[in-house]
Parts: structure tokens; sequence; C-alpha cells
């Protein structure tokens, strides 16, 4: 039996090494996005496992699906004639070996440090701290309470990406065939309660089982995602509503902000949050990231600054 | 009648994976595009009836079991609604369907870009 699972492990790896592959060197783009795609669902059975639910659920979710769809949307505005990525020129190929020794080698080393890593890991004391931390799932207190810094930095990073987008010009209008078509606007207002209910779950299964603010946030900008491609977000494009719109988008960060600097105020140390409200102040913070990552997936199929 | 139903699941997952075999098989060798969606769309989705169905009979609970069912409730939605949108841009971008028997198969067939 361990050697069957032994034999899959080692054919997903495989296939992972072959999808990135594939995903980096088809010189057919159209070829090229679905091997990304490819690549986020096998990455996603890979966290699986490795008995790592919750980044699963967040690659399948934003990995594969919203930023998948994000390049086949992009791909499908670029004129017709570009489907082939040029070739190499000779005077590329010295790079690009550099870059594959390069590649080879921090793989390598990586592999190396990962296997001299103190065997029992970090579990242990991440149990220890559990009862302090106001949830009872370890991801989530390690995300949003030990290492809630780390977080607060990738949600700064996204932010800065909606804004590099929509430092691109205008907002475009959504492709012309999907909303003239019945289908696409009826199954985004078919499933939007869905949208809304399945991230309501997640959120509240944080704090205690895989869940939380980032998958909940996918799923959520999932179904905005829908509506933004379908054109039923009009609010999002009038000048009047933009100073709500980019208070929403900022709002994750700013809350985050906010109980950062509460913790200087109250315990003296940055992003110290008191053991106390703890479980109330994470769960503000998850619904204020969810709904804030959600509205930057939405930001990012606009392709550019709306309202202008 | 319990272990009937979790006996069953095995062979009900089994017949999927055969299934979902066979849409592959057709994905790759039907001749165009809205041959190819025949095989995406339905084989494929009786295949995933059939996993989700055989998961669903060895759940651990009535719950667990019609999340199973949901999944492939969604699925169907979406699979359904994908295969109207790409057949339909596929149609508007001048894309013809194949006519022919396939005995002789003339070239290779266009990638539709949405």
């Amino acid at each position: 039996m361990s050697h069957l699972v032994l034999g899959f492990d080692l054919v997903i790896v495989a296939g992972l090494a072959w999808l990135a592959w594939q995903a980096l060197f088809d010189r057919h783009r159209f070829s090229a996005v679905v091997h990304f795609m490819a690549f986020g669902l096998v990455m996603a059975l890979v966290w699986v496992r490795l008995d790592a639910l919750d980044i699963a659920l967040a690659e399948a979710a934003i990995g594969a699906g919203v930023t998948g769809a994000l390049l086949l949307a992009a791909l499908g505005r670029l004129p017709a004639t570009s489907g082939h990525a040029p070739g190499w020129r000779d005077s590329q190929w010295p790079l690009v070996l550099l870059a594959l020794v390069t590649t080879l080698a921090a793989t390598l080393t990586l592999a190396w440090v990962a296997w001299q890593l103190p065997r029992p890991g970090l579990a242990a004391p991440i149990g220890e701290a559990l009862p302090n931390s106001g949830v009872n799932h370890a991801v989530t207190a390690v995300l949003l309470n030990l290492r809630a810094w780390d977080t607060l930095l990738e949600m700064t990073v996204m932010l800065t990406a909606v804004c590099l987008v929509w430092s691109l010009g205008p907002a475009l209008m959504p492709y012309a065939p999907a909303t003239s078509l019945p289908g696409l606007p009826a199954l985004a207002r078919l499933l939007h309660p869905l949208f809304l209910l399945v991230p309501a779950y997640l959120l509240w299964r944080g704090s205690h089982a895989p869940g939380g603010a980032f998958p909940a946030g996918a799923v959520l900008g999932a179904g905005g995602v829908l509506l933004v491609l379908t054109d039923a977000v009009p609010w999002m494009h009038e000048p009047r509503r933009q100073p709500l719109l980019r208070l929403l988008l900022a709002a994750g960060v700013l809350l985050f902000l906010a109980v950062a600097l509460g913790g200087v105020l109250l315990a003296g140390t940055f992003l110290v949050i008191p053991a106390s409200v703890a479980g109330t102040v994470i769960l503000a913070v998850e619904v204020a990231a969810a709904l804030s990552i959600a509205l930057m997936l939405m930001a990012f199929y606009l392709y550019g600054e709306p309202g202008r | 009648m319990t272990e009937w139903i979790a006996g069953l699941g095995p062979w009900l997952i089994a017949a999927g994976t055969l299934f979902f075999f066979a849409g592959s098989l057709g994905l790759i060798r039907f001749p165009d595009l809205y041959a190819r969606l025949h095989a995406l769309t339905k084989v494929d989705n009786l295949g995933l009836g059939l996993i989700c169905l055989g998961l669903a009979c060895q759940a651990s609970g009535l719950a667990a079991a019609l999340k199973y069912l949901l999944v492939w409730g969604l699925v169907l939605i979406a699979s359904s609604i994908s295969a109207t949108l790409i057949a339909s841009t596929a149609m508007a971008c001048g894309l013809r369907p194949h006519q022919h028997r396939p005995a002789m198969r003339t070239g290779t067939t266009k990638e539709s870009h949405p």
C-alpha cells in the first residue's frame, strides 16, 4: 500500500514539473495558460497530500481559478496574431541557461535546507500558544495572530497589485459576446446566493477548521468576477462611487493596521492582540479581509482604473 | 442495508472513472470543437455523477452525502452554461461544425479563442 502511495506522489511531482515547464515554455499562449491552470489544480492536490487543506483551498480557488480566468480573459483581449509567443533569439540563450542553472541550484539548496529542518517542526509551540490566540484552528491562529505581520504584508501586496493594474489606463468594458448571450448573466444571478452563502460558511469555519479569510474572499471574489464579466456591477464605474470603492478595497489593510496600532496602545507591542478580545478582533479582521480580497480580485478584472 | 450501500460505492466510482477515460479519449480523438464539447459535457459529467454518487455512498452521514451531490449539481449547471458559451462563441467566430464522417481527417482543427 505504501508503495502505491509513493508511486502516486511521484506521479504528482513529475506531472507538476511537466505542467510548470509547459506553462513557461509553450509557445502557444492559450495552451500555456491552460497548463498553468492545470498546474494550480495539481498543486492543490500536492497541498492535500501534505495535509495543508487551507493552502489547497486557497491554491485551487485563487491560483487555478481566479488567476487562470484572469489570464484567459486577458488573452481574449489580445489581437489574434499574438497567439504565439516569439521564439528565443540567439542572444537570449545564455540568459535562459543561466536562469535554468539558477533555478536548479536554488531548488537543490531549498531541498537540502528542508532536509535539515528540525524534525517535529513548530507544531508543538503553536499548540501551546493556541489557547491564548482566540481561535481553535492552528492555521488561522498562525495567519491572524502569531504571524499576522506576514498576512498584513500579503494584503498590502495585493492592494499594490490593484494599484498597478489600475495605473495601466481606464477600465475596459466586458467583452461583447459574454454579455450578448443570456447564459452567463443568468448563471451569475442564479448562483449568487451560493456565492454569498459559501464564503460565510468558510469564514465561520475558519475559527476551528480549514477555511478562513483567503478561501472565503476567493469564493466571494469568484462570484463577483462573474458579475464583472457580465457587466452587472455598474456602480464600480460611477465616478461618485469611487471613494467608497477605494475605501472598501483598503478596508482589510486599514482594519489590520488599526488592530496592529491598537496592540501598541494596549500592550506596548505592534500587532499584539490581547487574549481577552482576540476571538472578536480576529473575526472582524477576517470579515474585512475577505471583503477586501473579493473586491480586489474583482478590481483586477477591470483591467484599468474605473470612473476615468 | 448500510453495508450494502457502502459496498456499492467502489463500483460506482470505478464506473465513473471508466466514463472519464472515455470522455478524455473523445476529447483527444473527436474531429472538431463541437464534438469534443459533447465528450467533455456529457460523458465527463456522467462520470463525475457516478463518482459523486459512489463517494456519497461511503460518506459518514447524510449531510456529507448531500454535499457530494451538491458538487455534482453545481458542476452540471456550470458546465452546461460554459459549453453553450464556448459553442456559440466558436459559431460567432466562424468555426463550422465538421460535417463528414471521420474516415478521412482533414488537417488539424483550429483552437477557439474566446
